[in-house]
């Protein structure tokens, strides 16, 4: 299973990001493997406009089963996420990713 | 003035409810009395001049803007439009491209750089004009169509449509949207002269300084029009005065202005405090306009 985060940097120890579009990293952690991969999404601070379809289109050929996020992702996004058989969870505002997946894990994170 | 080439005067303002369509149908009202006007409601998300105006539209037209339209079948996956569109409207997604009308911004470079033309350009409807003449006032609505985002394309079409249709109106009146974004610098753009609508509070204040700064930026020639005189405080006085910006008139606060508003009535007929602002502010912008 391939669980996407929304982060503010690329180590367990980050915090989440709680913007989707945003989202300065997206880190992926392969619980088959076991790693732990960061994609640097920072460039798109630089766009004006599209930064939610941006990053969906990011996150869209990553292909995860899962997305662990703060806000949740916008309409638009959200349009291309739901051609995706994938889960959001939202509201893990202020935890790093770490405490994010234990709370994952004990199916305490709100499901969007 | 030039008697050549119509004069095309914006009311616009930074805050809302400032008075700008209250400014727009009396002004217009009044200057149809001696001479054709234009009334154009470029306000086109919420566009209520109308409501002033007596009659039915003649003429109603529909506006579109141009979106792209993926051709499965010339399409090979290569990827141009994604990396050309700077809005991100179109994306690759697995073996389909999808479109995101309310991202796109019809520029057509995922169109033309496309090798295989596999991207159509084809209207997509956004809004549509009424227009109705009654006597020397033309008046004409552009209204935004339900879950379109963007007023832009409406508004730059809305003053094409005006330079093709209206020129021979040599007074052009445009109310516009409130606020400082893209709506307002469009409707604002290729105008003469732009009347800010504000009110004598720290609200008004604010915002106003927002639309100088945004008029400025654009090296607009401009007024201020105080509405409800009288409330509030001398601040935004205070404020034209030392950045030397000309106060073009002063509406009193009324309460016959306002029942008359909101009763639909255009108060500049029977209202003389009204009736003496609004002179004042045609005066007013005519000598601005002559000036130079």
């Amino acid at each position: 299973m391939k669980i996407l985060f929304t982060s503010t940097g690329s180590e367990w120890d980050s915090l989440i990001d709680s913007r989707f579009g945003r989202a300065e990293h997206l880190v992926i952690f392969d619980t088959d493997t076991n790693e732990l991969k960061s994609y640097d999404n920072s460039a798109v601070k630089n766009e004006a406009h599209g930064a939610g379809t941006a990053t969906a289109q990011k996150v869209f050929d990553l292909k995860p089963d899962v997305i662990i996020t703060g806000n949740g992702p916008g309409e638009t996004a959200l349009k291309i996420l739901n051609l995706l058989e994938l889960n959001i969870y939202v509201d893990a505002h202020n935890l790093t990713l770490k405490e994010s997946y234990e709370k994952f894990q004990n199916e305490q994170l709100q499901k969007l | 003035m030039d008697k050549s080439k119509p004069v095309k005067i914006a009311i616009a303002s930074g805050k809302g409810g400032t008075g700008k369509t209250l400014i727009s149908t009396n002004l217009a009202s009044y200057i149809s009395e001696k001479t054709d006007c234009l009334l154009v409601d470029l306000d086109v998300e919420e566009p209520n001049s109308k409501i002033f105006i007596e009659g039915d539209f003649s003429l109603q037209e529909e506006i579109f803007k141009a979106i792209p339209q993926w051709d499965e079948s010339r399409c090979t996956l290569c990827g141009a439009c994604t990396t050309n569109c700077k809005f991100h409207a179109v994306l690759q997604l697995g073996t389909m491209v999808a479109v995101f009308k309310e991202l796109c911004h019809s520029c057509y470079a995922c169109s033309e750089l496309c090798p295989e033309e596999a991207l159509p350009m084809k209207p997509h409807k956004i809004g549509e004009i009424g227009i109705l003449k009654n006597g020397a006032l033309n008046f004409m609505e552009c209204r935004l169509s339900l879950e379109e985002e963007q007023a832009v394309p409406l508004i730059n079409q809305a003053h094409e449509y005006v330079n093709q249709h209206f020129s021979d109106s040599s007074i052009q009146l445009f109310d516009c949207p409130p606020g400082t974004s893209c709506p307002v610098i469009a409707a604002t753009k290729n105008t003469d002269f732009v009347v800010l609508a504000t009110e004598p509070t720290p609200f008004g204040l604010n915002d106003l300084r927002l639309a100088i700064e945004t008029m400025r930026g654009l090296n607009k020639k401009f007024g201020v029009v105080i509405n409800r005189y009288g409330i509030g405080d001398d601040e935004v006085e205070n404020y034209c005065i030392s950045e030397e910006i000309p106060i073009l008139a002063r509406i009193p606060f009324d309460r016959k202005i306002a029942e008359d508003y909101s009763q639909g009535k255009i108060a500049v007929r029977g209202n003389e405090k009204l009736r003496k602002a609004i002179s004042e502010l045609f005066i007013n912008i005519e000598n601005h306009l002559n000036h130079d």
